[in-house]
């Protein structure tokens, strides 16, 4: 008699807010389909207040994520990596998900670097200690690219959040599942609850609540599609001084070396001077 | 015993200054298409100064469009040891004309004398002096191998320091290889066309700079005019959230350097008399029209008696009048405008419940004055303590733990400088690390170099000035 084949266990795709996975209080879903059309799965259909829950989490995480050492965050982010590598036959493209953990393991070596490549001792004339060095900004709202679900939201998250800052992504409107499956990597890589949040669902709903909400500091809307809805973000962001990215006027190649903008984007100089004197 | 002070009056017959002024596009003073003339007076005596030219829309096009041909004719692809060379020679006759330009200043805006020629003319000149030396040095900053200027800049500044916000904004942007105008605060545009004379002796290249005067509706025009690719501007907050509007969803580039509520933190192991110095220096300097005014006394408790009573005595010393004279430590409020603000929000003070203090002191009857003053028993919801008031008025509040100082001390929309008073060490550097501002000055306080970045966190604005960050503004990776 032959043994009847494996019924498997599909997976719920929720969101993921402060460490946990929720479903979207609104109780909504949209349908995920493959390229073929086919169905894949329900996910979660993200509201304003499930915006505004995620920043809640990232403020909260602020503290405690900023104020970690550089060589903790490096390594966590490399833990990153190391889990993404286990769980790479959860992702359809390999190459992408290949290129996506290698560039975890770069942003992770970042960590304990950028004060020292982006930061300054200051020759004053006068006798003063002089020193600029970089700090998180903060909150930063991130609308991650359409065109890469994958590849693209790390090389848009990492560089933001290496450097202490935390997150509020919006995920790739009709390829969320990726982003899905990275947070339940992110949660399980000693990350901290609340540093990255992801809302799957309509960009154009929630990216507006994202933009005006004053407890946000940085807005990048490099996957913003739709230039009217990035001219309305930029402008809603201008309530707070948000620092905004604005979606990039060619197209973006994820494969390449990211550079250092990324990352300084969403860092604030902080100068701090001192008389010296016996 | 008490000294009398004799006046000691800075001769004004230093500096020239004409009944009228055009506008200064492609190395020419032009008249004005279609712009108005307004009057600039001094705020010391409310005398008319000179008449100056509103830019409207066809001059700001003129000299948008003579920005454009110098940057991609004279300025761009020059190599940079030779803009190096100009702006060194800009310094130099900046420091060849510091006096008669100091007392421009002191006669245009109000600060006393002893600021413009001891504070504001060396850092113009050292601005310049270091910005000069970056011109051929670029691909060495940090901004890739080969960072490429941006094109032409349109810089607006305030009244607060006419030359010193002038020489921030243009020495970088011209160093990095742009172009730019730049337009003067409407009630102290006589040193930036100074300045203008300065280019020319400098035989700068015709259209590098353009100066531009006129109001708000002068500066509107420039930010959002088409040909311009990056913005830079210093002054309110609201203004500065209105350009934030206005370039969204354009390429410009854009830097703004906003209003502050600096946190001036006292704690009880301060030296109290260098504190109270630091505090003065914090909010009294230049009227309290300064951006990163310590304007927010936290005093722990044990000790905010006996630092209150020092400030208070210290205080009473300070000499308020003549700008021009050499004693004077706080000379006259910019404009009327602005002393209605300060005394609108020095009434709500009172009205809200804290007790007023201002010291004792004649002021001149003719002319814009506002005592220096503090309010005690101010509460953390109070106007005095939340809004800038860009006035010698400090509002003082008590702390007990550290942990409550960096809480209050953050507990505002603005980031962009603050104190701290302690003779431990790792104090300073534990609280320095927690404050959420652009500048930190620790047992001191308004310092400012040319080498050292300036700007602010949250609603301060964004971007830095000075010191190799300030290049990042002016270039393209």
């Amino acid at each position: 008699m032959r043994a009847e084949a494996r019924l498997p266990v599909r997976k719920t795709y929720k969101l993921f807010i402060g460490g946990a996975f929720p479903r979207s209080e609104s109780g909504r879903s949209y349908v995920v389909t493959s390229v073929n059309g086919d169905f894949l799965a329900n996910a979660a259909l993200g509201s304003r207040k499930d915006v505004r829950e995620a920043v809640v989490a990232a403020r909260k995480a602020f503290p405690g994520w900023s104020g970690a050492t550089a060589y903790n965050r490096g390594q966590i982010l490399y833990r990153v990596a190391e889990m993404l590598e286990g769980r790479r036959d959860q992702f359809v493209a390999a190459a992408a998900v290949d290129a996506a953990i290698d560039r975890w393991v770069w942003y992770a070596g970042w960590a304990d670097k950028l004060a020292q490549v982006h930061g300054n001792a200051n020759p004053v004339a006068g006798p003063y200690f002089n020193l600029s060095a970089p700090e998180p900004t903060g909150v930063v709202g991130i609308v991650a690219p359409p065109d890469s679900a994958l590849l693209g939201l790390v090389s848009v998250l990492a560089p933001a959040i290496v450097s202490g800052n935390t997150a509020v992504v919006l995920a790739a409107e009709e390829r969320p599942l990726p982003a899905i499956t990275l947070a339940e990597v992110l949660a399980t890589s000693d990350l901290p609850g609340g540093v990255v949040n992801l809302i799957t669902g309509r960009v154009a709903e929630t990216a507006p609540w994202l933009a005006g909400h004053l407890d946000v500091n940085a807005l990048d809307l490099t996957g913003v599609a739709d230039p009217d809805l990035a001219v309305t973000l930029e402008r809603d962001a201008a309530e707070n001084l948000k620092r905004v990215r604005r979606p990039a006027e060619v197209p973006v190649d994820w494969n390449a070396e990211p550079g250092i903008d990324r990352m300084v984007a969403y860092l604030e100089t902080k100068t701090v001077w001192h008389p010296k004197g016996v | 015993m008490r000294f009398q002070y004799a006046p000691a009056p800075e001769s004004s017959s230093i500096v020239d200054i004409r009944s009228s002024y055009g506008l200064f596009i492609g190395g020419e003073f032009v008249d004005a298409k279609d712009g108005e003339l307004f009057k600039t007076i001094n705020p010391a005596s409310e005398d008319v100064l000179a008449e100056v030219t509103a830019a409207g829309a066809s001059d700001v096009d003129t000299a948008v469009a003579a920005a454009r041909d110098a940057y991609e004719h004279r300025w761009r692809d020059l190599p940079g040891r030779d803009r190096a060379k100009y702006l060194y020679r800009i310094a130099r006759l900046i420091q060849e004309r510091s006096r008669e330009l100091a007392v421009l200043e002191s006669i245009d805006n109000g600060k006393p004398i002893r600021e413009s020629r001891d504070v504001d003319l060396p850092l113009v000149a050292a601005h310049f002096f270091y910005y000069a030396g970056w011109a051929d040095k670029l691909s060495y900053a940090g901004f890739g191998p080969e960072p490429r200027p941006l094109g032409v800049a349109a810089q607006v500044i305030p009244w607060n320091f006419p030359l010193l916000m002038l020489a921030w904004k243009i020495a970088p942007a011209l160093a990095a290889g742009n172009t730019v105008v730049l337009k003067p605060a409407e009630t102290t545009p006589l040193t930036a066309l100074h300045f203008a004379e300065i280019c020319r002796q400098a035989d700068l290249p015709p259209g590098v700079v353009n100066i531009v005067t006129g109001a708000g509706e002068t500066g509107r025009l420039l930010v959002e005019h088409p040909g311009v690719d990056k913005v830079a501007f210093t002054g309110s907050t609201e203004v500065g959230r209105a350009i934030a509007r206005a370039v969204a969803g354009t390429r410009k580039r854009l830097t703004l350097e906003l209003g502050g509520k600096a946190a001036n933190i006292v704690f009880d192991d301060a030296p109290v008399d260098q504190a109270v110095e630091g505090i003065v220096n914090g909010i009294f300097f230049n009227q309290g029209h300064v951006c990163c005014a310590g304007s927010r006394l936290l005093v722990q408790e044990s000790v905010a008696e006996e630092v209150l009573d020092a400030l208070k005595r210290r205080m009473a010393t300070l000499r308020v009048g003549d700008p021009l004279d050499k004693n004077t430590d706080v000379g006259a409020i910019n404009s009327a405008a602005q002393l209605a603000r300060i005394r609108e929000l020095s009434d709500a003070g009172t009205a809200e419940g804290a007790e007023r203090w201002s010291a004792p002191c004649v002021v001149p009857d003719k002319g814009f004055w506002f005592v220096p003053t503090i309010f005690t028993g101010v509460s953390q919801a109070h106007r005095i303590a939340r809004e800038e008031i860009f006035g010698p008025v400090l509002s003082v509040l008590t702390f007990r733990t550290p942990a409550e100082a960096v809480e209050k001390a953050n507990n505002t929309p603005y980031g962009l400088s603050a104190g701290v008073w302690s003779e431990k060490g790792s104090r300073i550097l534990a609280i320095a690390d927690k404050l959420r501002a652009g500048v930190v000055w620790a047992n001191t306080f308004n310092k400012f170099d040319p080498t050292s970045p300036f700007g602010g966190y949250k609603e301060s604005g964004y971007g830095r000035e000075g010191g190799r960050h300030g290049l990042e503004a002016y270039l393209a990776r």
